[in-house]
Order: structure tokens, then sequence, then C-alpha cells
């Protein structure tokens, strides 16, 4: 019996080890190809091919909604992202008559200052989060542990929306309707 | 998985974005670009959220942050398309009428 106990216990454990290594491999996976095409996006002479690895970006990022629990998300960031902004940008980059091939003049010409500011900020939100990483606390303690946390459900997210937020979620409604009113407006041939 | 490997991952897609934003010259690639800096605050927020035991209001914010940037994508491009209209050309350093 104890024996058993000990051989569950033994297996449970093995089995949340792999776990954390599976979690940590796809997190890498997905975080690379995440900023290589996030790269391609800003750096592409070539508008469709652009928006297609938006389209990869946006993927990782519910990939990563996933990896951390929150499903619900995650399918909401492929349907409005993947299925409706990209398709609104294609839209875009067809009715301003962008050149099907590789095109000049998308970015300026001298981009070292936009160089230069990406990487200062990029190393002081670095030193900032891993300064904030060795702080009092321990590392251990910014441990996102997966296993004993279960994602949460539509049903957690739905009551939280309808009775907590129900004000901003009204709110949220009136702002897309301004916002589709708007656009409509603004488009419009005269 | 540690907060911190998110933290990174969402700066570098922000810093990227920024880049994006400044370099770019072309209005519709600019707001690509806002677009890879939005996600990245989103992946802040879910992380936070699945670290400090919040998920739920985490997550409802992502999703009023998901909502808003698809009503600034549709006005942003209706107003990238009445300027393609009046000019025939959508470069950012060619809408100079507010210039002195």
């Amino acid at each position: 019996m104890t024996a058993a106990l000990a051989t569950t216990a033994l297996t449970n454990t093995v089995l949340a080890v792999e776990t954390v290594v599976a979690q940590n491999v796809f997190f890498y996976l997905i975080a690379a190809v995440m900023v290589i095409a996030a790269l391609r996006v800003v750096t592409t002479s070539n508008m469709v091919h652009a928006a297609l690895y938006l389209v990869v970006v946006l993927a990782g990022v519910a990939a990563q909604f996933i990896l951390l629990g929150a499903e619900f998300v995650g399918i909401t960031q492929v349907l409005v992202y993947i299925g409706a902004v990209i398709v609104l940008f294609l839209f875009g980059i067809m009715l301003t008559r962008a050149k099907v091939g590789a095109e000049d003049g998308l970015s300026y010409d001298n981009v070292v200052p936009a160089i230069l500011t990406a990487v200062l900020l990029f190393l002081v939100m670095g030193f900032a989060v891993v300064d904030f990483a060795k702080a009092p606390w321990s590392s251990d303690t910014l441990l996102i542990d997966a296993l004993d946390r279960a994602p949460t459900t539509v049903e957690q997210v739905s009551d939280s929306i309808f009775s907590t937020y129900i004000v901003a979620f009204e709110a949220i409604s009136v702002l897309l309707l301004a916002a589709l009113i708007g656009a409509i407006v603004v488009a419009r041939k005269e | 998985m540690y907060l911190i490997q998110f933290l990174i991952l969402s700066s570098l897609l922000f810093c990227i974005g920024v880049y994006g934003v400044l370099a770019r010259r072309n209005a519709v690639l600019v707001l690509m670009s806002i677009e890879l800096i939005l996600n990245a605050v989103n992946i802040n927020l879910i992380a936070f959220g699945a670290f400090n035991g919040a998920a739920i209001p985490a997550e409802v914010f992502a999703l009023f942050i998901i909502a808003v940037a698809a009503a600034e994508v549709g006005v942003g491009l209706a107003l990238v398309l009445t300027i393609y209209r009046n000019s025939k050309n959508i470069d950012l350093d060619h809408v100079d009428l507010l210039k002195g």
C-alpha cells in the first residue's frame, strides 16, 4: 500500500517535471518564432508579407495566452486579430494600391535614431525587469506554476464581465459602435 | 515558467513595435507596429494575472484591450484611406497640411 502510494507520488513528480520542461520548451520555441516574425514585420520591404508575418506574431501571442491558462483570451485573440484585424489590414493594403512585390521607401532612409531609441528602451525595461526579479524575494516566488492552477474557464470570465465589469463592458460596446460609425463616416465617399 | 520570461518577451515585442512606429514611413505599416505594441501589453497583463492569482480581472482587461485595438484599427484604416483618396500617397512625411 505504502509502496504503491510512493510509486504514484514518484510518477506524479516525474509527470510534473516533464510538464514543466515541456512548458518551457514550448515557451522558448514560440517566443523565438514570435520575435523573428516581429522583426520581419518591421523590416520587410513587401507590405503583404508584413501582414502575413503579423499573423505569425498574433498566433504566437494566442499560444502564449493558452500556455498561461487564459484559454478564452487566446481564442478571442485568434478570432478578432487573425480573423478580423488582419483582413482589415489586407483590405487597407489593397485599397491603397500597394505594389504586390517588394517596394522601396516603406521605411525612412535613416533608421539609426529609431534603432537607438528601441534598443535604449529595451535596455531600460530589461534592466527594470531583471532588477525586479532579484529584489528581496527569491526567484522561486516568481514562478508561474501552471500545474496546481487550472486554466480559467469561459464561465468564470463571463461571470466577471457581466457582474463586476458590467459598466466597462457597456462602455466598450458604445465605443465599438462609435468607432464603427466613425470609420464609416470618415471613409465614405462624398 | 517564470514571470520574468514573459516580461522580457513582452518588452522585446514592445521595443520592436516602437522601432516599427519610428522607422516606417507607410501609414498601414505603422498601424501594424502599433498592433505589436498592444499585443506586448496584453502578454504582460495575462502573465501578471496568472502569476498573481488574479487571472480573471487580467483576462477581462485583456479582452477590453483587444476590443479597443480593433476599434483603433478600424478608425485608423479609415483615416489612411481618406488620406490616400485625397493625396494618392500614404507616406507619413507627406501628410503635412498643418505644418506652418
